[in-house]
This record gives structure tokens, sequence and C-alpha cells, in this order.
């Protein structure tokens, strides 16, 4: 793995969930490890993350969603990356996510769903070793 | 102080011969012991901890100022703590059951969770609200789904709690108009509705204006309420958004203080007198795992709250200066893990609650790390409150544990700190201020990774999840809301939308837009509105062209 490119991530909050500590604490995790760390605030439309991350130019999405829209939201995130060109991104979820819910999402592109009970270090550790940069 | 001395040279002795020679022999598991909060624990709590504490002053008797004992003169003897179960998905019609299997349950009031387009002003079918309809709450776009969610409830036999912020007018006119139809008049309603907007700029977020006409309408609605609803609370001035999203004990009471000194400070300004609305004022906390230091943390809230109100704002009524809560068991604290652990989390968190002296309670279901609780999982929360009330004896007394010298100690000790916050912060110019600046976003996020990283190097346990931990099959059988609410949802608000005289609509909406833009008071103009099926979202819709929108400043 190159040590000079740094991974640039963006930490998005998708739908009205106001619920952020997760993914706060998440940003602040990867920060500390050497990566770019973008934070998209709350109530991001899937175009609002979208954008963002093509703005950014970033090599991985976190979505964090704890009011059970992920089912409808994440999905779509992953239509329009396809639509831009961008489903290389490596994109990964966290929240409160149904067990049953998982095989549809990493089926619609979700590489890896992060459950409560995830080290900080389990994320990071998977981001660098699936990230394509 | 004689026997001061006396006692000082017996603890030392005491420590340099038998703590010495078994700490040698058998060496403590930690050097230092802290509370989750970050308190210094000490080996061993005597009277000379609590020598300073005058007990009159600090202590006195329950339903006496500073009511650090308790707000009512005979606690739980005379009264229960309402049981009051957080709940509310899909649509009205399904809400209504759940309330009502609660209600035969044994359950003694109300409390509505909304979805969060209802929670942030817009209605079913609006683009944002897709995939979040009936999700984490009830949907509510009219004063139909209101009817419905209160249906064959008498409104004057129950109070209900109603978790709304920036809407709060909006739901409290529809649950007004509900109470009218039923033949209720508004002077008996019973309830509270949260109304907290600072906090949720501080932690919860489902605001929508900024805070200058948020303070505007909590205001209006202090001001409606304390001349035509004297039973109802106008607020619930919440801390425990701001514990879940990660802060300590301390922090938890010092910013919901801060909070409260706000809202008390605005409604001066706008003419009120204190004690014409601040009795209706109440609180709500969180209780999370660290025993001790949760029981010390509401009697430091009460008695700091007291001082403030009578030292501060000159509050010539005790009521005044009395602080009501509503307490929940942490949600933070629940593992996925292993779910069933958690119902014996609850119990003692809920046990924390009650012996803190709380007024209402709702206990979390075991399956709440995963999703919304099934019935049966609410059932058993619901029990565990009646255990506590009927089994165990602890509410036979009041403020039982008072004089522990541990838990008189600690309550000094967060008093003392959570008033050195305060003291921050008005020197920063208020809550609002350390708000916008984003100094009380930082301090709890600051402390909520230092809880992530205290979990995930395993100095502090958390059993299930980085200990004891055993694998998993995890079938269990969780509520799913049903997937077909949001079409439900949508197709009936459409209806109404048809159905209603909508030029009627129109002029309820235009009174509104002009009244925004003036001094009046709100109140009287959003319940017009919805009294002739004006939406939630083209209220909010008229609120939000005058008020415009609050943007979250960048805090990472």
């Amino acid at each position: 793995m190159s040590s000079s490119k740094k991974i640039r991530v963006l930490v998005a909050k998708p739908g009205l969930d106001g619920h952020d500590r997760g993914a706060k604490i998440v940003a602040r995790a990867l920060r500390d490890a050497g990566m770019e760390v973008i934070y998209t605030g709350l109530r991001q439309t899937p175009e609002m993350v979208v954008r963002a991350a093509l703005d950014e130019g970033v090599h991985c999405i976190g979505l964090s969603i704890l009011s059970g829209a992920h089912n409808a939201l994440f999905p779509r995130i992953m239509e329009l990356l396809k639509a831009e060109g961008a489903d290389d991104i490596l994109v990964v979820g966290g929240g409160i996510i149904p067990e049953d819910d998982i095989p549809d999402l990493k089926e619609a592109g979700i590489s890896e769903i992060f459950g409560p009970g995830t080290t900080l270090q389990e994320i990071i550790e998977y981001i660098r070793s699936n990230v394509k940069l | 102080m004689k026997e001061r001395t006396k006692l000082s040279d017996a603890i030392k002795n005491w420590e340099d011969t038998e703590v010495k020679s078994t700490v040698e022999r058998f060496p403590e598991r930690q050097t230092n012991f802290k509370t989750v909060s970050g308190l210094p624990v000490k080996r061993l709590y005597t009277p000379y901890d609590v020598a300073d504490i005058d007990y009159h002053q600090k202590l006195g008797f329950p339903g006496v100022y500073p009511f650090t004992r308790g707000v009512q003169p005979t606690g739980y003897r005379g009264r229960l703590w309402t049981m009051r179960q957080y709940s509310g998905f899909a649509t009205a019609s399904e809400t209504n059951r759940r309330f009502r299997f609660l209600l035969e349950q044994g359950q003694t009031g109300l409390s509505v969770a909304f979805d969060l387009p209802t929670q942030i002003g817009y209605d079913s079918d609006h683009e944002l609200a897709r995939g979040e309809v009936g999700k984490v709450g009830v949907a509510i776009d009219t004063l139909e789904d209101m009817e419905l969610l209160f249906n064959e409830i008498p409104l004057d036999k129950v109070s209900t709690s109603m978790t709304i912020n920036a809407p709060a007018a909006v739901l409290l006119a529809m649950y007004i108009a509900v109470g009218e139809k039923q033949g209720v008049s508004m002077e008996k309603l019973r309830g509270t509705i949260q109304n907290d907007l600072l906090k949720e700029f501080a932690a919860r977020g489902t605001y929508i204006f900024p805070p200058a006409p948020s303070m505007r309408l909590i205001t209006d609605i202090f001001r409606f309420c304390s001349e035509k609803m004297p039973l109802f609370n106008t607020i619930s001035i919440s801390g425990y958004h701001i514990r879940e999203a990660g802060s300590t004990a301390i922090q938890e009471v010092a910013f919901t203080l801060a909070n409260g000194i706000a809202y008390v400070t605005a409604a001066i300004k706008a003419g009120l007198d204190v004690d014409s609305f601040a009795s209706r004022l109440s609180f709500f906390f969180g209780a999370t795992s660290e025993f001790f230091e949760e029981i010390a943390k509401f009697r430091a809230a009460r008695r700091l709250w007291a001082r403030i109100m009578r030292e501060r704002f000159n509050a010539k009524d005790d009521r005044s200066c009395m602080m009501r809560f509503h307490t929940q068991t942490a949600g933070y604290t629940l593992t996925a893990q292993q779910p069933d652990n958690n119902i014996v989390r609850v119990t003692l968190q809920a046990l924390q609650a009650v012996l803190g002296g709380t007024q209402s309670l709702h206990t979390n279901s075991r399956d709440e790390a995963l999703s919304l609780p099934t019935e049966q999982s609410v059932q058993i929360a619901l029990r565990t409150q009646q255990i506590i009330a009927h089994e165990t004896g602890v509410t036979d007394t009041l403020d039982p544990i008072a004089g522990s010298y541990f838990v008189e100690s600690l309550t000094d000790e967060i008093e003392r700190k959570s008033l050195e916050y305060i003291e921050k912060i008005d020197q920063m110019g208020g809550a609002t201020v350390a708000i916008e600046n984003g100094f009380i976003q930082r301090e709890i996020h600051n402390s909520a990774y230092d809880y992530q990283t205290s979990v995930d190097m395993k100095s502090r346990i958390v059993v299930g999840m980085n200990e004891f931990v055993v694998d998993e099959e995890q079938q269990f059988a969780y509520l799913r809301v049903n997937p077909l609410a949001e079409q439900e949802q949508i197709q009936r608000l459409k209806e109404i939308r048809s159905h209603r005289k909508n030029d009627v609509v129109k002029r309820a909406l235009s009174a509104l837009r002009i009244a925004a833009k003036s001094d009046d008071n709100l109140m009287p103009l959003i319940l017009d509105a919805v009294r002739v099926y004006a939406t939630l979202g083209e209220i909010c819709s008229v609120l939000r062209d005058v008020f415009g929108e609050y943007k979250a400043p960048d805090i990472l």
C-alpha cells in the first residue's frame, strides 16, 4: 500500500436522522488514523451525498443512519454513484441496521455494514485494506 | 473540629495499617477508581466527607426548598411515578393500538414518539420524508391523524407527553383540538410538550428555525399556557439527549440547566412574570449505568435549579423553584449482543431513577439496540417498573439513599462542578451563544470520544460486547414497521387535502403569516389553522418562509 497518498473519506448522514454521535466519533477516529475526512452534517439527501463525494474526490463514503430509512436511502445512493460512473468508491454503512436487511444492502453495492459494538480500529482497518486509491 | 481531627487521624491509621498490608498482598483492581463521568472515587467515605454539609441548608425536607430530598412531601407513599413508555410507529391507528395495549397493561400515562418528518415539519409526501414515514415514530400530518391517535382514549383521564420540539405549537394545538372534539376543554388537559430547541441545536438535531424565532415560539407557548392551560407542562428541558450524545453526568446537569436559564431569561424578557410560568417548566434526564453517580445527579440537579430560580431569578413562589423531571433509561448503554442482558441493565437504571425521585419514567426495551421494541419487549420493560414499584419496598420511605457519605459527597461534587460550567457559559453570553459557537457540542463530542476509546481499549467493560462475548445466531424477533405505512399515510393525506375547505385553510395560513411577522402570540392562529385541517407541513412552511432555517455550525 502506498504511504504517500492519503485516503479521503466522506462521512455522511443521509435522511432526517439527528443521531450523529457515531458519525462524529468515526470521523474523528479516521482523521486520527491519518485519513482526510469530510463530514457532511445532518439531513443530506442521496443527491447531496453523491455530489459531495464527487466534489471532494473521496475514496470512501461512510454512511450513518439510525432512523430505519436505510433500505430507501442506501440503495439510492449506490444508484446515483453508478450513474456517475463512481461506483469504484468504497461505500460502508453503520447505525441501527437489522441483520436481515444486510444481504440486500450488500447486493445494492454497500461493501460492509458496521453495527453497534464495532470498534473504531475494525473500521479503520477495513477501510485501509479495501479502499482503491 | 476536634472530632474531625480525631476522625482524620483514625482514617489515616486504618489506611497505614489494615489497608496497606492488604494491598501489599492483594493489589486493588485499579490504581485509580473513577465514575464514568471522571469523578474520582475513594476507597471509603466517612462522616469526614460530609462534615461541611449543613443539613437544613443543603438537604432539608421533601417538598421544601431546595428540594434536594424530593419535590413532594410524601413522595411515592402518596402517588407512584407515572409509568410512561415512549411509543409510536407507522400510522396513527397502529400507534393507537399500542397505546391501548400499554394502558391495559397498567401504564399510567402516554408518551408519543413522532416520526422524523413530523418532528422536522414536513408532510409525509415531502421528498425529504421518503423512507422516514412512520419509522421512528408515528406520522402526523393533520388533525385527523391526531383524532385517530387518541381514538377511545379520553383526554381528561390521561396525561400525555409529546416529544415534539420545533413544531411543538402545532402538535399542542392539535391536542387541544382533539380535546375539544371529545368535549374536554383545554384547561383540563394534562401533559407535556418537549419544546426544548436549545438541546436540538446542541445534541438531538430536529431543529427547523434559527434560535431567535425558536425562542419566540417557546415563549408564545409559555404565555398561552400560563393563561389557558394551567395543568400542562410547557417544556421539558432535556438533558437526556445531551447525555445520549455522549456527555458526562456533570455536563448533562450543567448544559440542561444552562438551557433552562436561557428559557427563563427569554420569557422574562418577553414580559412574563417569573412566577406566572416557572412552575410549569419540567425536566428530563437519562439514567445510565453509573449507579450512585446517577442518584446523586438527580439530587444535585434539584438543589441547583432551586437555587438558580430563587437567587438568580428572584422567584417568590417555591413551586417555581421545584424541579420536576421525567427519566428514561439510557439507550446508549444497550447492547445489540445478547439483548436479554439489557433487561438487567434497564432494571438497575430504573432503580436509580426511582431512588433519585423521578416524577415519571420510561424503561427501554431489551431490543432497542436493534429496532423499535416488540409488544412483548415493551411489556417486560413496563413490568420492570411495576416490580420496582410494588415488590421492592424502595417506595415506602422518601429519598432513602440520603445520608450515604458517598452519595452526599457526590451530590455536592456534581452540583459544584455543574455550577462551574454554568458560570463559564454565562461568561460566553449564555447557552444560546455557547451553542452557536459550538462550545457545548465540542464538549459533548470530546466526552463521547473518550467513552468510545475506553470501550475499545477495554478499560471499560461492556458485558457481552467487549468481554464475555459469545457466538450468537442473531435471530431475535424484532419489530418491523409496516412497509406499506408510508404509502397509506400519503394516500390519506391526499384525501384530506381534497375534502377539506381549502379556501378556509388558505385564509388561516395567511393570517398566520401576517402574525408571524408581528409580535402577536402565534398559538391562537396555529390553533385556528389545525382546526380546519391545515397540515403540519403547510403551517411549518409558512413559518419557514418568515423565520428562515437554522444552519448548524461545523464543529469537527
